[in-house]
């Protein structure tokens, strides 16, 4: 598999107070690469570098130490960033003008001849769901319109390598699931996605692996069956029947209990332990058993518990 | 170039949509219709009071324009996160800035070009006959002069975020250059040698506006301003406009945006 992005030992500083004498570390030692026609996540909370990370790949930062290879070339070369096709976070464009000739003119920049630049527009619009609004002005969009037009522009050019940052922020259910049967659509025709967010759900469905990144370090990274295996399921029992006093004397068998409606508890058991000595008790408490449902771990067990 | 071209013609587009430069265009109008109203009320004087207050417009709202316009030109993008989109595209840092220095000025001749047809109908209109084609050379060295002025705000906008601040530095090199001839003789005044050559240095380092103000002279016919002296201040004008345009791009080449 072809590599098409390589982080090696990615290291940021930014300068603070006066004078710039004092160093904060954004990025500390981040290494991971990304191979042709896979999506790739890049989790973590907020201030976790996710940005940075992102902006260094695009070129608008400069690494302090280590290094960032687009397709073999630094994020500043014209040939790096004409492969690239970027989503800042919260994009905000130009008042004056309309989706339509916002693209036009990110077209010409992306070297897109004349007499193809509109049709390109045009299709990518189509492509977001804008095509309709496309010669609105842009300061009567709505958050999410914006959203769809950042995400457009990013696709203007068809790069191989999409970086998207912070996709379906501000976006509405129906517009998330748009976006992510768009990024499923890239990878099927070959692109490579990176995207960064903190909706594991969303990684979850669409990435083959990911990279979690906690106060500038990458703390995890891997497919994600390989981050989730080895660890036990868990059981979630819910009875009913149960008077107050028998649902807390089944707690300390539990790691968690919800009360659900009157007499009606979920349980959640600890990783490991089995159901059948619980539901005995259940029974022996007056209650009875409505289900028991084994869950896997997930990938946010396993953000829950390298981020903190 | 083609990408520099199409930042000029995106600078040009937004700047002709922009409120500010109706407000400027409304300003120079009023500007001019009160220069009209002004020669009615001076007996004998009326043609000369109006190409003096039409020179004076043309130049005021180009130095408005320039200004107000010019230091927005790369901060504005900063602030609304526009330049993450632009500079992710293969676009060399270099043709950013060119192109958009080159749109605000394309923004300025026209407005100077529509300026000055409108004065010299008015002229011709009052005079029954052709203007003095001798006040172009005004006109020319007031556009050499807005081009600097559009280099020195384009400069101090690739590394100020803020705009105010921006202006007000633009503003000051331009009230200082229009000083610059005082500031050279003042050195010979003063006792401390060290202030003697601080203001020299600054005499020296801050372009002379003053050099590009031959308004009165072209209006008056006298001393006549030869051609040469219009060719040597637009030169001088080119010197100061590629060392700031080049200061410019080596600024904004080295910048981040976090």
């Amino acid at each position: 598999m072809s590599v098409v992005l390589r982080l090696d030992h990615l290291t940021k500083d930014f300068e603070t107070g006066v004078l710039g004498r004092r160093r904060q570390r954004a990025l500390d030692d981040v290494s991971f690469e990304l191979v042709r026609g896979e999506v790739f996540g890049l989790l973590g909370p907020n201030g976790a570098g996710k940005t940075t990370t992102l902006k260094l790949i695009a070129g608008l930062l400069r690494p302090t130490a280590g290094r960032v290879s687009v397709f073999g070339s630094a994020p500043g070369d014209r040939a790096a960033r004409a492969a690239l096709g970027f989503l800042p976070e919260q994009p905000v464009f130009y008042d004056h003008l309309t989706a339509e000739e916002l693209l036009v003119y990110f077209a010409g920049l992306c070297g897109i001849s004349g007499v193809d630049r509109a049709q390109r527009a045009a299709s990518v619009l189509d492509e977001v769901g804008l095509g309709a609004a496309r010669r609105q002005p842009m300061r009567q969009y709505s958050r999410g319109m914006l959203q769809r037009v950042g995400l457009a522009q990013a696709l203007i050019h068809q790069p191989a390598l999409v970086i998207l940052d912070e996709p379906m922020s501000g976006l509405d259910p129906i517009g998330r699931r748009e976006v992510r049967e768009l990024v499923l659509r890239l990878r099927d025709d070959g692109r490579t996605v990176l995207f960064s967010s903190h909706i594991l759900s969303d990684a979850e469905t669409l990435c083959s692996r990911v990279a979690i990144l906690a106060r500038g370090r990458l703390v995890a990274s891997g497919g994600i069956g390989d981050l989730t295996a080895g660890r036990a399921g868990r059981w979630e029992i819910v009875a009913a029947s149960l008077s107050p006093a028998a649902a807390a004397g089944l707690q300390t068998q539990a790691a968690r209990v919800t009360r659900i409606a009157h007499g009606r508890y979920s349980f959640e058991l600890r990783e490991g332990d089995g159901p059948e000595p619980f539901i005995a008790a259940v029974a022996a408490s007056g209650g009875s058993l409505v289900s028991a449902v084994s869950t896997r771990a997930t990938l946010e067990d396993v953000f829950v518990e390298r981020v903190s | 170039m083609t990408r520099a071209r199409l930042v000029a013609w995106h600078v040009f587009k937004e700047s002709v949509r922009d409120r500010v430069l109706f407000a400027i265009a409304g300003f120079a109008l009023v500007l001019v219709a009160a220069s009209v109203l002004i020669g009615q009320i001076t007996a004998g004087q009326d043609v000369k009071i109006i190409k003096d207050i039409g020179l004076a417009t043309l130049e005021l709202s180009g130095v408005l324009m320039a200004v107000f316009i010019g230091v927005g030109l790369v901060s504005r993008e900063i602030e609304r996160r526009s330049i993450y989109s632009v500079l992710a595209k293969p676009v060399h840092r270099w043709e950013f800035v060119v192109g958009k220095y080159a749109g605000l000025v394309g923004t300025i001749v026209l407005n100077l070009v529509l300026m000055t047809v409108a004065l010299f109908l008015l002229l011709a209109w009052l005079e029954g006959k052709m203007p003095d084609p001798g006040l172009l050379k005004g006109v020319v060295l007031i556009l050499a002069e807005l081009a600097l002025l559009t280099a020195v705000a384009l400069f101090f906008s690739t590394f100020s975020s803020s705009g105010i601040l921006s202006a007000g530095l633009t503003l000051g090199v331009f009230v200082v250059g229009l000083f610059s001839e005082d500031l050279r003789g003042f050195s010979g005044i003063v006792s401390s040698p060290v202030l003697a050559s601080a203001v020299r240095a600054i005499g020296v380092v801050v372009p002379a506006f003053s050099a590009f103000d031959i308004k009165a002279d072209v209006v008056n016919g006298r001393p006549p301003v030869p051609w040469a002296y219009v060719a040597m201040t637009v030169l001088y004008a080119c010197f100061y406009v590629s060392a700031l345009v080049g200061g410019a791009v080596a600024v904004f080449s080295r910048r981040e945006f976090k």
